[in-house]
């Protein structure tokens, strides 16, 4: 390698350093002169009528500043939560829009939907003067599955959304699909459900809310993979505060998944309350208040048909989703099931002719918005669902018939008949590699071996696609985003060689601070420990949209080449006034500003000084100074790809699923840095094994409690439960539209576990006539699927 | 009720009065300021907020500060040597790459170091048990355990093998 802390390189990562000192600065860490503590009073019912509130006795408690509630707010105008997206209904009339109000005003409508907020002291006084707030509660009865709540006489969430239906979408030409369909050989059909999650950072959210009387200033410290966005809609839509009177950090962050993109009410009543009351309001959701307020993922019901001819070839596809959207719509909910999944549904397949329609739904429960993938694994485990299920009813071989289906490499760019249109890819490649890796071949061997000491065993496939690096603008606006989705940076030679890159993406453990840096030791030959990357604070960083969607690299990374495209033309004038030669003749090579031709050279450090000392610069022609900043909005979305595989063993007697081997083979364009790249992979595949196999947020469908409402009864995977894998990236398909060469994979992982988890489970329990099980395939459910199969045995 | 603790913090002795209910990992982070140790849930799930007691891990988050009065206690932010130099189990979790966010890690670190210090020969499998009571979102353990396992060498003197498979 060239450079060793250059594009390539496996640079250990500058970050960890204080992360494992314990001097990583999270927003709980912070704390400030005469800072006050937060607490929500939240309500314990799903569905119920706000009647009055008693804060006397809190008030009197000890240390208590202040109790505040929705009508307070009201009184001081604060407005509702924004939704960022706006999708229309098949008949072309706009979703339903509710208010949502940072603390709910008259009804309460889901379990931890905020009522009242006290700020005391301390953060136990505060606890405690909570339990002293008096509600008057009326309860109602609640709607809280999707499916009940599209039923006829079903509770209402909001009074004025009849049905609970938000909204009635549909993509694809019906038409067509119905014509495939009547020509079908043979029709595969699925029911099958994704369940709700939740997203479980390890770092709960936390909000420090501040304001200067001298300036007028209000800064607030959020756990947020993306401030300026939360700037945007706080301070112009919630609280209406001038963007340059109001600053917001987001500082280390403990994981955001999705989790942290949203602006959530308690960023709002802390930045509201520290004004009012005059000090700093500091407020630290615990665990059990995270399962009850973050933002839920997942929560589809579906029903899939996939129409083949008689050799297996894919004729169309057609699907009816129902979406959860829970009880408001969080920031980015309505393009979650719609744009980011059903334009995901053509997969790898050249199938021609598809038609998705989706409803979302209203209930008594927490909002769901992007998790993970967002759209994306709800897509994949459809889609490689139903093939499986299409393979094992052909009784073609499950990797021949994907084979058999896929956009071949020489199609690219391939229009899909669902809007999207991918760039490059080579799907047939992706699974050359994965077989062998797993011993495809060898797999009936280790099925006879397993069956010996009485074990099942079952191996599944899942291809992906996603489209990633989100953006464009001009895309994304005619799709509903009501927010442009480019990305900006800042890269700020300092006089003696150093830089500053600021950047509109935020890191929260993807590791920008070192890849980054990669990028600018790469194109200019400065050490990689003379490149800082800021990002994460309002007051520094250049309007930017953050980090989700697996787009910091292929959005952020590319403005920051932008940016340097704009420093080495400058430098370039600056290096030809320098050398005495003509600007046309300066060339970079190795980082090293050369006079073609000849021995003339100069570091771009000697450029950096003499840019702050321009002594002699012919200042009508050369502007001092060498920092420049750029915006950039790519063409299309990138399409990060793979095959993954994933073999389990069953004990029969139990029901527990161990899964003994998993491959991942990607497609994510050019790698920058490998390390990194594979340690966000092995994330990601935990998170869809944790998915297929453990986890599973459920409510009691009745009163709308949540009834895994902790690590006590949420099952997250742990060290023990998962195995080490098997990764592989290929990069001779680079992204063909930014400048990188990058797709992303930060959400691979997730995407493709699950549905290649399921593929193995169902395969292993198929010769118990299992073709179909729902996630997560937990012991009991194992274990009842082979008894519910095998009545001689049950009996037993 | 305020009681008076007092215990050895990281090498120095420190004397507070608390709350009787306060929590050793409370008292650590509000009062010593010392925010290392991370609070990740309320059930003493997670390990986030792993400490060492008189040399054994302990989820600081499950026991009251006045319950560790006259221990030493040893703490993320105590583990390296004092000139900055990383404790052979924080020089393989960088090696490895066995941190994203940086959230567990403290927790992760501390639970390991034990984990080799009760048992120097571990096999993986000793240590994805081992690790059972420490929640990681980000890594997926992979190489948390590969960590683990070179930290666990260097422990005893040994080389660091590299992070390449
Ligand atoms: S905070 Fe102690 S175990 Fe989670
Ligand atoms: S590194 Fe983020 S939770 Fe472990």
């Amino acid at each position: 390698m060239a450079n060793p802390t250059g594009i390539g390189a496996s640079v250990r990562r500058r970050e960890d350093a204080r992360f494992l000192t314990g001097r990583g600065t999270y927003t709980d860490d912070i704390n400030r002169p005469g800072q006050t503590h937060a607490v929500f009073v939240r309500s314990p019912y799903a569905h119920a009528r706000i009647t009055g509130i008693d804060a006397a006795e809190a008030m009197q408690a000890p240390g208590v500043i202040a109790v505040l509630t929705g009508a307070d707010m009201e009184a001081d105008k604060v407005g509702s939560l924004p939704c960022g997206w706006q999708i229309h209904s098949k008949d072309g009339s706009p979703m339903k829009e509710p208010p949502h109000f940072p603390i709910a005003r008259d009804r309460a409508r889901y379990v931890g939907d905020a009522v009242a907020v006290v700020i005391a002291e301390t953060r136990e006084q505060a606890k405690d003067a909570a339990e002293l707030v008096m509600v008057d509660y009326e309860e109602l009865p609640a709607a809280v599955t999707s499916l009940k709540a599209l039923e006829g006489g079903a509770p209402l969430v909001h009074d004025d959304v009849g049905g609970n239906l938000c909204f009635d979408w549909h993509l694809g030409d019906a038409a067509a699909v119905d014509a495939a369909f009547a020509q079908a050989a043979h029709v595969a059909k699925l029911d099958l459900v994704n369940q709700r999650l939740v997203p479980n950072a390890m770092e709960p959210r936390a909000a420090l809310g501040e304001y200067d009387r001298a300036t007028g200033e209000h800064t607030l410290t959020t756990t947020s993979q993306n401030p300026h966005v939360i700037r945007l809609l706080m301070g112009a839509f919630v609280l209406g505060i001038p963007e340059h009177k109001l600053r917001v950090v987001a500082p280390d962050v403990g994981g955001g998944f999705g989790s942290k993109i949203f602006h959530y009410g308690e960023e709002a009543v802390v930045t509201w309350a520290a004004k009012k009351v005059g000090r700093p309001v500091k407020w630290t959701a615990e665990r059990s208040e995270s399962f009850l307020t973050d933002a839920h993922g997942r929560d589809h019901v579906s029903h899939a048909e996939l129409a083949m001819d008689r050799d297996g070839n894919f004729l169309a596809l057609r699907v009816a989703t129902i979406a959860n959207m829970g009880a408001y719509l969080s920031t980015f909910a309505p393009s979650i099931p719609t744009y980011l999944y059903a334009t995901l549904l053509a997969g790898q397949y050249k199938t021609p002719a598809i038609y998705a329609e989706v409803k979302a739904v209203f209930t008594n429960t927490v909002p769901v918005d992007a998790y993970r993938g967002a759209g994306r694994p709800e897509a994949c485990y459809l889609i490689e669902r139903l093939v499986e299920v299409a393979a094992a009813e052909t009784g073609i071989d499950k990797a021949e018939l994907r084979r058999r289906n896929f956009v071949p490499a020489s199609a690219m760019p391939y229009q899909t008949p669902v809007a999207l249109q991918y760039d490059t890819g080579d799907f047939a490649k992706n699974l050359d590699i994965a077989l062998p890796l797993v011993d495809y071949d060898g797999f009936a061997a280790r099925k006879a071996e397993s069956a010996r000491r009485g074990k099942l065993r079952g191996i599944g496939f899942a291809t992906y696609i996603e489209a990633c690096g989100i953006a464009p603008s001009n895309v994304a606006g005619a799709l509903g985003a009501r927010a442009g989705l480019y990305e900006s940076a800042e890269v700020r030679f300092h006089p003696t060689g150093s830089v500053t890159v600021f950047t509109g993406s935020h890191s929260h453990g993807q590791g920008h601070e070192t890849t980054f840096a990669q990028l600018v030791s790469e194109r200019f030959g400065v050490p990689i420990e003379n490149v800082e990357i800021v990002h994460g604070d309002t007051s520094k960083i250049p309007f930017g949209m953050g980090t989700y969607g697996s787009r910091s690299l292929a959005v952020g990374g590319s403005a920051i080449v932008k940016a340097m495209d704009k420093v080495e033309r400058k430098a370039k004038k600056i290096a030809a006034h320098m050398l005495e030669a003509a600007e046309a003749d300066i060339e970079v090579k190795d980082g090293r500003f050369v006079v073609a031709g000849t021995d003339k050279a100069l570091t771009i450090g000697d450029i950096a000084l003499q840019a702050y000392v321009p002594h002699n610069f012919p200042l009508d022609e050369l502007e001092p100074g060498l920092d420049e900043q750029a915006f950039y909005d790519p063409k299309n979305f990138t399409y990060p790809n793979g095959c993954h595989v994933c073999e389990v063993e069953i004990d029969p007697d139990t029901g527990v699923v161990q899964v003994v081997n998993f491959a991942a083979v990607d497609d994510f364009g050019r790698v920058i840095n490998p390390l990194i790249v594979e340690g966000q992979v092995h994330g990601g595949l935990v998170q869809g094994i944790g998915q297929a196999l453990y986890e599973n947020c459920v409510y009691d469908e009745d009163s709308g409690q949540l009834i895994t409402g902790s690590y006590m009864d949420y099952c997250m995977p742990r060290a023990d439960d998962v195995p080490s894998f098997t990764v592989r990236y290929h990069e001779d398909q680079p992204c063909t539209h930014n400048p990188l060469g990058v797709k992303g994979c930060g959400e691979a992982g997730t995407i493709g576990a699950s549905a290649a988890v399921m593929n193995a489970v169902v395969h292993a329990l198929s010769e118990y006539g299992v073709t179909h099980l729902d996630m997560p395939a937990t012991p009991e459910r194992v274990w009842q699927a082979i008894r519910r199969h095998t009545p001689a045995q049950a009996a037993e | 009720m305020p009681c008076t603790v007092s215990m050895t913090v990281n090498g120095k002795a420190v004397s507070r009065e608390v709350e009787e209910r306060t929590l050793l990992v409370t008292f650590l982070r509000d009062q010593l300021g010392l925010t290392g140790t991370h609070v990740g849930c309320d059930t003493s799930q997670c390990g986030a907020c792993v400490v060492h007691i008189d040399g054994r891990s302990v989820k600081s988050c499950t026991m009251l500060a006045a319950q560790a009065d006259g221990a030493a206690v040893t703490t993320i932010e105590g583990l390296a040597a004092a000139d900055g130099t990383l404790h052979p189990m924080q020089a393989a979790f960088r090696e490895h790459h066995g941190l994203q966010c940086g959230f567990c890690t403290p927790g992760m670190v501390m639970s390991a170091v034990d984990l080799v210090t009760a048992n120097p020969s571990l096999s993986e499998h000793d240590v994805r048990e081992g690790l059972e009571g420490n929640i990681c979102r980000c890594t997926g353990y992979h190489n948390i355990v590969k960590a683990v396992m070179a930290g666990a060498e260097a422990m005893q003197g040994g080389t660091m093998k590299a992070a390449a498979e």
